[in-house]
């Protein structure tokens, strides 16, 4: 009640803006895990049927249980998403619903119905269509998730550089042409680093699994395959992952520039080079940075590939129209310094891995577990600090929030905060603890099950019979969930 | 032109929403039985029946929603703030339902709590979903292109009742589907079940059928005027003979015949309230036309329904075809 009491003295904008991003930053969370799971289980699944190494058989069936569970979470607090543009910002739904909602159409039908319809073949069909059509289901799903972000995050990018649109008389946005509006200037970078950070993330998930499971026996065939590939992948994106931030960046700096001088921490004009402030704190009573360590003018080479390069600041930008600062500061920095962190990460282990220690390096493998959650961490800050970026704007100079917002009462929306946060705790804690169980179970010895549940009796035959030395474990995976 | 794109594109919105009650009718349907599971081993062939199937039932939701978005903004942007309470419910309901499929098999001791999530869950889920159809029939209050209402309007005796129809209705669903797909002593306890919940069912759409245009007399008008006079000659024969094809099947012990007639039903129902509805997209007084989204939207849209649609339905009905056939007890024990 207490609760209550206090979030009643918001007002219904405020609940509404709290109520998305708690909501929407839950969500996220499972896609950034089930997109890079769903490609890790095709890749897995096809070496399989290429080399017959039961490794990766183990490993297929091991990841697809977790991953059912996280995708079964993602499908929820998607559905929420979906609805809650209508309940809480149904003005914004009105003005941009001919723009967003075609695209989001798409994505329903270009993405959640292909994931969904593959899902149930993919999860149990093994054996009741075969391999090669259940390898085809594999990738559907996997497909059906790169869709989906596909879809959405044009429409996140068209409300952060809008195009291809006009404004009638009742104040919506017309469709002028498609082809810009889903191919708006930001998507394209948006599209390629979310994908990235996805990839990272599971990598990360993986990589720490697999380190788990070393510490515990260095001699687990299935950890060594699981942590060698996981690392593999971390050496490859991380680098091209901060490559293709930057150039986000730089896109960022030529259409929402106040989200850069806010990301930067520049309430002042620099005329003759900026400052790259590494860290500080914001102070936006007397508009500074206090404490600020910096290097003189790299932000200008970085920004303009120019020491000199004038840089405009927060300065220039009506007060009523600047992004709160301390909040994107702060949360671009976590970002960051996970992004190189991860590639130290990586760097570290291909070192050892050209020494030949990959697996024996103990703090190797203690680090890896540290970075386990990491990309979700450096998830949830990149989208804070583009969406926060945004702000006052749902759609970017044209629509501001408080304007996009929903007849409603504080006290409904104060309500369903409530219960959207003992809920989501409730059930995605529950969830998120059996996820980490399944990951805790040893991977090549016993059982992954703690309860049987739905079995296909062809499917333990057919595991049981190709091989016998993996019976144990088999035996886990008739569930095949 | 225009009237005919945007009557199209509400023809498919109607088809999504149609979709999603009768698929998620008996996925609901199941979850609102599940107490009635005597053994352990009931409720996993229960909930097995659905495992494969229920995401793609329930993406047809999203389909109606996000449908409405991108066809008729006005309308979703209406709808949603008026039905508040009854969609967050539902909402929360859905997370509980959606959740058990895996978590039940993840954990002993709360193994319990899953299965009464799934129970509860699928309870209030179809309730607030008949609720809100209850409402939305009652007539939504606009102003300036927005809900003009408060947030407790939807709550009458009304909508209480069409909450308690759906309930029973995708109970019968659930029951009918069960026959289908179990065999023995499940199978036989349905067909009891199914015979009770089919005349609770018929008595609901009676009522609700009785109290229907006194809603609004708008609805009394429309069928008895063309074209809606067509279907009150044809609806209610049609009810009749689905409600005659469900006892027999039911007392010959017919497998998929008891399934298809409450299908039949529910379908007529629906073509019930369309006709009740119609040209309004949301009563008293918000047309299809008014509401639709400019036209490059709508052709944008129907290209994707044209070529996408027919595909989902392919793969769809193949997904059913992959999991054909009863599933068994032994499925799960060894
Ligand atoms: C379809 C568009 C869309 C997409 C893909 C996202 N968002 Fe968003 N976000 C919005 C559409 C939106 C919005 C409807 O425009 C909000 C609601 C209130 C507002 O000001 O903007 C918003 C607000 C909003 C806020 C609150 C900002 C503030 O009020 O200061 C946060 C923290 C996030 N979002 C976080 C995220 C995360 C973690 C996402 C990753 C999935 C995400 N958003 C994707
Ligand atoms: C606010 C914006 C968003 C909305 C309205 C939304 C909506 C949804 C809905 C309704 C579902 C469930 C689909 C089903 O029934 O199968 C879902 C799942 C999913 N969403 Fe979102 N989503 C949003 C943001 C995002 C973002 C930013 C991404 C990725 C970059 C994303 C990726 C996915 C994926 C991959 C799934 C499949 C389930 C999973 O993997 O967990 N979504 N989303
Ligand atoms: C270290 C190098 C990195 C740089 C320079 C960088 C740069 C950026 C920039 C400039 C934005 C904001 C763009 C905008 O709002 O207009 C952004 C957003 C984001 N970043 Fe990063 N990033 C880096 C690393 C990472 C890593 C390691 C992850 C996650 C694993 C990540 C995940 C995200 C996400 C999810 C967003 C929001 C979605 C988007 O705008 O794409 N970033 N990044």
């Amino acid at each position: 009640m207490r609760a209550i009491v206090m979030l009643e003295s918001f007002t219904a904008e405020t609940l509404a803006r709290m109520q998305f991003a708690f909501t929407v930053s839950f969500h996220i969370i499972f896609p950034a895990f089930s997109i890079g799971v769903a490609s890790y289980l095709a890749v897995l699944n096809g070496l399989w049927l290429k080399t017959h190494d039961q490794t990766y058989l183990f490993l297929f069936n091991y990841w697809k249980k977790i991953f059912a569970v996280a995708f079964g979470m993602g499908v929820v607090s998607g559905i929420v998403m979906s609805y809650q543009f209508g309940t809480n910002w149904s003005v914004f739904a009105d003005k941009t619903g001919p723009i967003l909602g075609p695209l989001m159409a798409y994505e329903i039908l270009s993405a959640f119905f292909l994931e969904a319809g593959f899902l149930g073949i993919a999860l149990f069909g093994r054996e009741r269509v075969g391999n090669r059509l259940h390898m085809f289901a594999v990738c559907m799903v996997a497909f059906g998730t790169l869709m989906s972000a596909t879809w959405i995050l044009s429409v996140n990018s068209w409300m952060q550089t809008p195009a291809g649109y006009s404004i009638n008389d009742v104040g919506q946005f017309i469709p002028e042409d498609w082809w810009q509006i889903v191919f708006n200037p930001s998507f394209p970078y948006r599209l390629v680093h979310m994908v990235l950070a996805a990839y990272l993330t599971t990598a990360l998930v993986v990589g720490a699994v697999g380190a788990l499971h070393l510490l515990r026996n260095k001699a687990d065939a299935a950890a060594r395959r699981m942590f060698s590939m996981a690392m593999w992948m971390l050496i490859v994106v991380a680098p091209l992952q901060i490559v293709v931030g930057d150039f986000h960046g730089l896109n960022t700096l030529e259409y929402q520039p106040a989200k850069v001088m806010a990301m930067e921490g520049h309430y002042d004009s620099h005329p003759e080079g900026a400052p790259l402030i590494l860290f500080g704190i914001p102070n936006p009573e007397e508009k500074r940075i206090d404490y600020a360590i910096q290097i003189p003018k790299l932000s200008s080479l970085i920004l303009k590939h120019d020491l000199n390069a004038p840089l405009a600041g927060l300065d220039t930008i009506p007060d009523e129209d600047e992004p709160p600062v301390a909040v994107i500061f702060w949360s671009f920095r976590i970002m960051i310094s996970l992004g190189f962190a991860m590639l130290g990460l990586g760097v570290w282990s291909l070192w050892r891995r050209i020494r030949g220690k990959l697996y024996n390096d103990d703090l190797l493998k203690r680090a890896a577990i540290v970075m386990g959650p990491m990309g979700f961490v450096a998830v949830l800050a990149g989208w804070v600090t583009t969406e926060v970026g945004r702000q006052p704007f749902t759609v970017y100079g044209l629509l501001r929030t408080t304007d996009s917002l929903a007849p409603i009462d504080a006290p409904a929306v104060a309500v369903s905060l409530i219960s959207f946060i003992i809920v989501y705790f409730f059930v995605f804690g529950a969830g998120t603890y059996y996820i980490l169980r399944l990951m805790n179970k040893p991977t090549a010895t016993s059982g992954l099950e703690i309860n049987k549940g739905p079995i296909r009796t062809a499917q333990n035959q057919f595991i049981a019979t190709t091989d016998a030395n993996l019976k144990s474990g088999a035996q886990g995976d008739n569930r095949g969930i | 032109m225009e009237f005919e794109l945007s009557f199209i594109l509400a023809m498919i919105i109607a088809f999504a929403v149609l979709s999603y009650v009768i698929l998620d009718g008996f996925d609901l349907g199941i979850g609102i039985l599940f107490p009635s599971a005597k053994s352990e081993q009931d409720k996993s062939v229960m909930m097995n029946t659905i495992a494969p199937v229920w995401d793609g039932n329930e993406t047809w939701l999203v389909m109606g929603g996000g449908g409405l978005l991108a066809v008729f903004p006005l309308a979703y942007a209406i709808i949603m703030p008026a039905l508040y309470m009854p969609i967050i419910l539902m909402l929360l309901a859905l997370i509980f339902r959606g959740v058990a499929f895996e978590y039940r098999w993840r954990t002993v001791r709360w193994k319990p709590v899953w299965d009464f999530a799934f129970f509860a869950g699928s309870v209030i889920a179809a309730f607030t979903q008949g609720i809100s159809l209850g409402a939305l029939v009652q007539g939504i209050k606009v102003a300036n292109r927005a809900y003009a209402g408060g947030w407790w309007d939807w709550l009458t005796p009304f909508s209480l009742l069409t909450g308690c129809a759906v309930v029973i209705g995708y109970g019968l669903l659930g029951s009918t589907w069960l026959i289908m797909k179990t065999e023995g002593e499940l199978q036989t306890r349905m067909r009891g079940y199914a015979k009770w919940l089919g005349i609770a069912t018929l008595g609901f759409i009676g009522v609700v059928s009785i109290l229907t245009p006194f809603q609004d007399p708008a609805y009394f008008q429309r069928w008895f005027t063309l074209p809606g006079s067509i279907f009150s000659v044809f609806v209610p024969a049609l009810v009749g003979l689905c409600t005659w094809l469900l006892f027999m099947g039911l007392k010959q012990d017919k497998e998929a015949q008891p399934f298809l007639a409450s299908l039949g039903l529910f379908v007529l129902s629906f073509i019930g309230i369309l006709v009740s509805f119609y040209p309004n997209i949301v009563p008293p007084n918000l047309t299809i036309v008014e509401a639709a989204a400019p036209d490059s939207s709508l052709r944008f849209t129907l290209v994707g329904v044209m070529v996408l649609v027919p595909l989902i339905l392919i793969y769809t009905a193949y997904a059913y075809w992959v999991f054909r056939g009863k599933v068994k007890p032994e499925d799960g024990y060894h």
